[in-house]
């Protein structure tokens, strides 16, 4: 089919035939059903793909079309001899049996299938517009246009250069001041210019992010399990490794290595086990009552088609449950692939994990010393834990001695504060029970109070909090529900920290214990909310209490003691009203009671909630091990890690599973009587090393995918990258090189960047800058109606194709525009806001808050992926639901996408941002300003200048807006609200926020022209 | 809109070269990637297209009882499994057969539930449906549907889609791609929910897989909005949505006389018909101006989410033009066990459904509609013969995949018949047999399409969602 809308070919056929361009493809389509390399379904024993069968049976002559079988039946008239069967309902046309006839008459030669023969050292060809091309690409381009007559686009102008230049190689929009510094380098040498835009981008860490979000969709990456429980899993840090590797330009032979087989190298570093991640994205089931065994295989085989269609661009899948009809791969090669994937420890939902820092994958020249120490105190910490029963024991024996005789407990008197103060300015007052109160301060306030020298020495302090009417809820915090989250506490006397042994609390939110507030690491605290396991009647908004022992009572004598109490966590959840409490003595552990009572149970009779009860008030006092974990979480901070994950990773099972045929693809029905499969690739590529095949494992396979003479890997890895810069690949159907995908529009042209690309070491932005300094690329996409009769679907490339970025980059784009971005790659997925109602259709419920500060406006691709409940702008632009493998997404163009950019809640915040942008960043507010404001608006959004009707349009909608927005304040408010607009004009601000939104909600907004 | 001559040509121009008829498909896969032709495609994905042979239906209601109903509480009188209640089931019946939860050693249960005989059929109803005996001479009763999968997840992605793993679009994505839909203004394929929880699989279940996201379904929600997104932010008033709408399509227009692409024509026309979706979605789930009868006969009440409203809201959707509902109601999955018993369980969900299936087929059918329009009852399996302990109590059934019943009306589907029969415990079906394959294929038949011919190109195969399997069950068709 392709094949007839090639411009050139369909009134050719005088033209030499090509086997490959113009007869296999009919051959492929209409006869290799029952004629092809599939056993079962071939008919009357006769095989059309292999020259010498079609021979030998006569079915065709070479040089005699007259005596040949095949072409007397495509031309009777007899329905029983007719062929292909009229039921098959696969007719020959008139002109595709001509080019049959035609190419027997000239001898009916064959060749192998273009794409599996040896990649050709292309020459660059002659053209005439020699001063068009600025490499080899252009040559390729021009040569075939210059033959059809047709001239090349002019270029694009320098603005749509640099916007263009910027969404495909980082996915973020350039500012205005760099537009112009381009356009006015551009104007004194256009080559330089790019060049050096190009070099720019490309040393850019969002170019990482950019380009890793192409790879992940192949990587079918998400942040679920699947199916239906779909539970979160933790393989962000496989995403970060991705961004670093392309950021590093780690060479594609060494970045396929690592992901297939990383775990298989001699002494693999954790980076590489990380990259083994790549095939545990495959989806768990998590439903009871599943056989793990059927998932299990399940992952396989999607290892398996993802490979194929990754590396080798091929739809291996179609062999799992017989041999692929059109293409020469056989069932029992389909499952010698299996066998390479069927060795791995995973089984459904258990497997192989590693512990991975944040921010790990992405540490670049850390100091040594530094290294040195955190593995020193990640070893220390893990002796230790190793030792907890043992502490536990002992702790155990000292309490029930102690706690008969001891009674005394706590006498505690309230401290008076000598001062006291907020860091981010927070109005503090005493009030008259000597308790604090604070007022609206920074988000995350720091306070910082001093008390009296403990007179009769100092054994313990008590934090108390206390409601207040003037507080959200009645306080004690001031969150909006009373809420707080106090991160860390500390204590110092005389200059010097004063060590806490164990904290203990009246009341904790679950996952929040005061125990929280003295690690040491500033993403974990102490809450107060109630939740599951919190006892009946305790409530948020009351007082609260939290015990601070110290290591060593602190003797009398000493000066004052002064608190700081840090709240680094969520946003405004600081505490409102709150006092403290001095003890010469130790409290007495809360919950005493019970604990004595479960210390007295005989520890061989013990429940599991015994145990549990006593580890966890054992936890409490284990200074041992917090010091070890306050030790860690230094070394961390001081080389800008975050906390430990567990994340999944590869590994093969030390005895090797038997791999057979599976009948019909049924893992139920191994086909035993042809015996195990060993490890091997098919047979129609250049073979693997000689060793023992039953040796052969994922490294093998790996090596084998980017030898340099593969025919498939490189051919397939520069067409997907091709893809991304125009529109669509030299061979259009990118996941199928095989018989039945479309022939190149570019043959010469893919093998020449094919070879280029893996002599130059599979360098990826080698490829990237060749392709963006090109004439070809850098053409204008408008489109030419003259050439919608030769060339209707811009094959041969005579302008650029205007391309609707992809769902992430929608956003991404508009958080740039907004001057909202938060720049910070990788971490733990986000959560912006979405729209409520997302999981009325769900079985699984999401617990989405919305983040607040800068991970409200991180990029889209960290927002957590939930499959079976996805984030919904991202599937509404055509995100893929990270099921399986998608190598290239579709683009629609639907209403709901208009609702989305419209209406949705997170977009609408980027329009205010975009809107305040402009009145911060244009000052004035008389008809020329704002015509200035109108003109930065299309700088930041579309890297242009206005036309003079576009200008006239938006001001006139501007005025108008503001007019209603004057008469409607309560409307304005809404639209334009305190944040970002404090001290700006309600209806003024309102009017440039819709401006905004018009803007952002653009064709051309959304649009890579 | 349509006067602009610039979009007249580009659509022109769509038409002339990219056909619109089948035919014009298998050509048009090829171009869905790119940038231009994809773009001529989308120009409107929805067009009605033409048939592969003259079309009996034109609009699908599916109402999904997701977790599996019980056939044998519901719709299969077996004396047999009752005598035999408390026994092992014979070998012969269990060997080599897999299930989720069941052991060895299960027994067989005769079902509580009394039945009766009702219309023409002589059809089996329990107890516990009697509004259906209401329907029982519109529909055909199918109790010879057999699948191929065990859980729920995967299985009820077989229902949808022919696949038991997602990634493959499903019935209704099939079906609007297709066929098209006649409504300006509502997606032509419409997901409504009620029940406790959402089905399980969520969005896979109505999703388009490798077709454009134009053709996957779209949710309704029964409260708030019903459509994501769809009401416009606070402050933004419909006079200052309509000003947006006409200076974002302005701009558009200047663009596309510029760059002559008519992706930026398409674009326009989703903006316009997003906006009429603002007030067209509202009218629609708005049930206050139906006739108290109307409600009566559903028992549906306007305001709130439930299964009675869905049915009524399935007729809405139909009367403006959806082509494809389908009604998703959970909570079947009668283990035994707390809120999973054959007891008050099961007559709770069954309550809940039976009044306002039948009342459907009925208010369909008075109204003209149930000509056009097929209505598919049925959940992803059937429950097993054998009782399931749970709580040390024979309360409930396993899933059950060799034998269950659906049923089907209006459409072209033969009224008051039954087709299929299974053994005397209800385990395989002995007649009749219709494989959840064959279902897709006569439903697409009955909607005009050869399944075998409904196809389109993804990763160099031709997928149909049939597969290689699926036969037209002419049996019940008129």
């Amino acid at each position: 089919m392709s094949l007839l809308l090639l411009p050139g070919v369909s009134g050719a056929v005088e033209k030499k035939i090509d086997f490959n361009r113009d007869v296999r493809p009919i051959l492929s389509d209409k006869c290799f059903q029952c004629h092809g390399p599939d056993e079962e379904t071939r008919k009357a024993d006769l095989r059309l793909d292999q020259r010498a069968s079609a021979l030998a049976e006569q079915a065709i002559v070479p040089a005699s079309p007259e005596t040949s079988e095949v072409i007397a039946r495509l031309f009777t008239d007899d329905p029983d001899e007719i062929m292909p069967p009229p039921k098959v309902k696969k007719p020959v046309s008139a002109e595709e049996a001509k080019i049959l006839r035609q190419w027997i008459a000239e001898g009916a030669e064959y060749k192998g299938h273009w794409s599996f023969e040896p990649i050709a050292k292309e020459g660059v060809p002659e053209v005439e517009q020699k001063g068009w091309v600025r490499n080899g690409i252009d040559s390729f381009v021009l040569a075939d246009l210059e033959q059809m007559g047709i001239a090349p686009s002019p270029e694009a102008v320098p603005e749509i250069l640099i916007r263009r230049m910027s969404l495909d190689l980082t996915g973020l929009l350039p500012q205005p001041e760099r537009v112009i510094s381009f356009v006015s380098a551009y104007s004194e040498d256009s080559d330089v210019a790019i060049d050096e835009l190009a070099d720019e981008l490309l040393a850019s860490k969002h170019y990482g992010e950019r380009w890793g979000r192409h790879w992940l969709d192949q990587a079918r990456y998400a942040d679920s399990n699947g199916y239906t429980i779909d539970g979160e899993r933790v393989m962000w840090p496989y995403r970060d490794w991705v961004i670093r590797a392309l950021n590093e330009d780690k060479p594609f032979d060494q970045f396929t290595i690592e992901q297939l087989a990383g775990d298989l190298l001699e002494n693999p570093t954790k980076a590489q086990l990380v990259a083994s991640g790549f095939h545990r994205n495959t989806l768990i089931n998590q439903e009871g009552g599943t056989d793990d065994e059927q998932f299990r295989n399940e992952e396989v085989v999607d290892r398996v088609n993802t490979t194929g269609a990754v590396w080798l661009g091929l739809t291996l899948g179609c062999a799992q449950c017989h041999t692929h009809k059109f293409d020469p791969i056989t069932q029992r090669e389909y499952y010698e692939m299996f066998a390479f994937f069927n060795q791995g420890e995973d089984v459904n939902n258990t497997g192989p994990t590693l512990k991975v820092s944040e921010g790990e994958m992405l540490l670049e020249n850390p100091d040594p010393n530094l290294i040195d120490e955190w593995k020193k105190a990640k070893q220390e910490l893990e002796v230790v834990s190793r030792e907890t029963a043992k502490r536990q024991t002992a702790w155990e024996r000292e309490q029930l001695s102690m706690k008969k005789e001891e009674s005394a407990g706590a006498t505690w008197e309230r401290a008076r504060p000598l001062s006291f103060s907020a860091e981010g300015g927070a109005s503090l007052r005493t009030l008259e029970d000597d308790s604090l109160l604070a007022g609206a301060g920074a988000a995350k306030e720091v306070y910082r109070v001093r008390l009296p020298a403990p007179k009769a020495g100092l054994s313990a302090i008590r934090l108390q909090l206390i409601p207040h009417e003037s507080l959200p809820s009645n306080g004690p915090g001031r969150a909006g529900n009373g809420n707080i989250v106090l991160t860390r506490v500390e204590f110092f006397q005389d200059g010097k920290p004063l060590t806490v042994a164990w904290a203990q609390e009246t009341h904790a939110q679950p996952g929040f214990s005061a125990a929280a507030t003295i690690d040491g690491d500033p993403d974990t605290g102490w809450a107060i909310n109630v939740g599951r396991g919190t006892p009946k009647g305790v409530k948020m908004n009351a007082e609260h209490e939290a015990h601070y022992i110290f290591a060593k009572p602190i003797p009398a004598g000493g000066g004052p003691v002064e608190v700081v109490l840090h709240h680094e966590k969520n946003p405004d959840y600081n505490i409102g009203r709150f006092a403290f409490d001095l003890s010469p003595t130790v409290p007495m552990t809360l919950g005493e009671d019970r604990l004595l009572t479960k210390l007295q149970i005989d520890p061989e009779k013990r429940s599991g909630d015994d145990k549990k009860f006593l580890a966890a008030e054992f936890a409490k006092v284990d200074i041992v091990k917090r010091e070890a974990q306050q030790r860690l979480s230094a070394a961390e901070q001081a080389l800008g890690l975050g906390r430990e994950v567990t994340m999944m990773v590869m590994r093969d099972r030390a005895k090797p599973r038997e791999t057979f045929l599976q009948i019909r693809g049924d893992f139920l029905r191994n086909d035993t009587e042809s015996g195990p499969l060993s490890p091997g690739v098919p047979a129609v590529f250049p073979g693997m090393a000689e060793e023992d095949p039953a040796q052969r494992n994922r490294l093998d396979l790996a090596k084998w995918l980017v030898r340099a003479d593969h025919p498939l890997t490189p051919r397939v890895t520069v067409n997907r990258v091709w893809m991304r810069y125009f529109g669509k690949g030299i061979v259009e159907t990118e996941n199928d090189f095989g018989t039945q995908g479309a022939f190149p529009t570019h043959p010469a042209l893919l093998d020449w960047l094919a070879h280029r690309f893996v002599e130059s070491g599979w360098s990826m932005k080698g490829l990237h800058k060749l392709i963006v300094t090109s004439a070809t690329y850098r053409q204008a996409s408008v489109i030419r109606p003259e050439l919608n009769e030769s060339d209707p679907l811009n094959h041969k490339l005579a302008r650029q194709n205007r391309i609707r970025v992809e769902a992430e980059i929608v956003r991404d784009a508009a958080l740039s525009a907004s001057g909202l971005l938060t720049r910070r790659i990788g971490g733990p997925g986000v959560m912006p806001p979405q729209p409520d109602g997302v999981y009325a259709f769900t079985q699984r419920k999401v617990n989405w808050v919305a983040a607040q500060g800068e991970d409200r406006y991180r990029r889209a691709m960290y927002t957590k992926f939930f499959r079976s409940a996805p984030y919904p702008l991202l599937t509404t632009f055509d995100s893929p639901d990270f099921q399986s493998v998608c190598t290239a997404r579709v683009r629609s163009n639907t209403p709901l996408q208009s609702l989305t950019l419209a209406n949705d809640e997170a977009m609408f915040e980027l329009a205010q941002g975009l809107g305040a942008r402009l009145m911060r960043e244009v000052e004035g507010t008389d008809s020329v300003a704002n015509r200035e404001r109108i003109r930065h608006a299309f700088r930041i959004c579309f890297s242009r200048e206005p036309s003079g009707t576009e200008l006239e349009l938006v001001t006139a909608f501007q005025e108008k807006q503001r007019a209603s927005f004057q008469e409607d304040p309560d409307g304005a408010e809404a639209v334009a609200p305190a944040s970002p607009f404090e001290g700006f004009d309600l209806a003024t601000a309102a009017s440039w926020t819709s401006v905004a939104r018009a803007l952002l909600n653009t064709d051309e907004f959304i649009t890579r022209e | 809109m349509t006067n602009d001559p610039l979009l007249q040509q580009t659509r022109r121009h769509f038409f002339e070269r990219c056909g619109l008829g089948l035919g014009g498909i298998a050509l048009g896969d090829l171009l869905t990637r790119d940038g231009y032709a994809a773009t001529n495609r989308a120009a409107d994905p929805m067009a009605m297209r033409r048939s592969h042979h003259e079309a009996k239906a034109k609009n699908v209601i599916f109402m999904f009882m997701a977790g599996g109903p019980s056939h044998l509480d519901l719709f299969e009188e077996k004396p047999r499994l009752r005598e035999f209640h408390g026994q092992l089931p014979p070998d012969s019946l269990v060997e080599g057969k897999r299930f989720a939860f069941l052991g060895e050693g299960a027994k067989l249960l005769g079902s509580e539930r009394k039945f009766s005989r009702h219309g023409d059929a002589q059809m089996d109803l329990s107890e516990l449906f009697p509004h259906h005996r209401k329907i029982v001479d519109e529909v055909t009763w199918l109790r010879g549907m057999k699948t191929d999968v065990f859980n729920h997840g995967p299985a009820k992605l077989f229902m949808n889609s022919g696949f038991q793993v997602p990634g493959r679009p499903s019935l209704g994505s099939w079906v609007t791609y297709g066929i098209g839909s006649e409504s300006q203004d509502l997606p032509g394929f419409v997901v409504l929910q009620s029940g406790p929880r959402g089905p399980r699989a969520g969005n896979a279940l109505w999703s388009s897989g490798f077709l454009p996201s134009s053709y996957q379904g779209v949710p309704f929600r029964g409260s708030g909005d019903p459509i994501l997104n769809l009401t416009s932010p606070d402050g933004i008033t419909p006079e200052r949505q309509r000003d947006f709408v006409d200076v974002v399509g302005k701009l558009n227009r200047d663009r596309l006389a510029v760059t002559g692409d008519p992706e930026i024509s398409t674009r326009i026309n989703a903006y316009e018909m997003a906006y009429r979706m603002q007030s067209s979605a509202p009218e629609l789930m708005d049930l206050s101006g139906e006739s108290q009868a109307t409600l009566d006969l559903y028992g549906a009440t306007p305001g709130g989410n439930s299964y009675a409203n869905n049915c009524l809201l399935a007729r809405r959707l139909v009367e403006r033009g959806v082509r494809f509902v389908q009604l998703y109601h959970t909570d079947w999955d009668h283990h035994g066990g707390p809120g999973q018993t054959l007891g008050k369980d099961l007559e709770k969900v069954a309550q809940e459904v039976d009044q306002a299936s039948a009342a459907l087929v009925l208010d369909l059918k008075q109204r003209g509609l149930l000509e056009d329009t097929i209505v598919v009852w049925g959940g992803e399996f059937g429950r097993t013969p054998m009782g399931e302990t749970r709580n040390n109590k024979v309360g409930g059934r396993d899933h059950h995949i060799d034998a269950f019943t659906m049923w089907a009306a209006g459409g072209g589907f033969r009224a008051g018949v039954t087709h299929g029969k299974t053994d005397d415990f209800g385990y395989e079906v002995v007649d009749g047999l219709v494989h959840v394959h064959d279902l897709h294929a006569t439903i697409l038949h009955q909607l005009g399409f050869d399944h075998e011919r409904l196809t389109y190109r993804f990763q160099g195969r031709d997928f149909r969602l049939t597969d290689v399997h699926g036969k037209v069950v002419k049996e019940v068709l008129t």
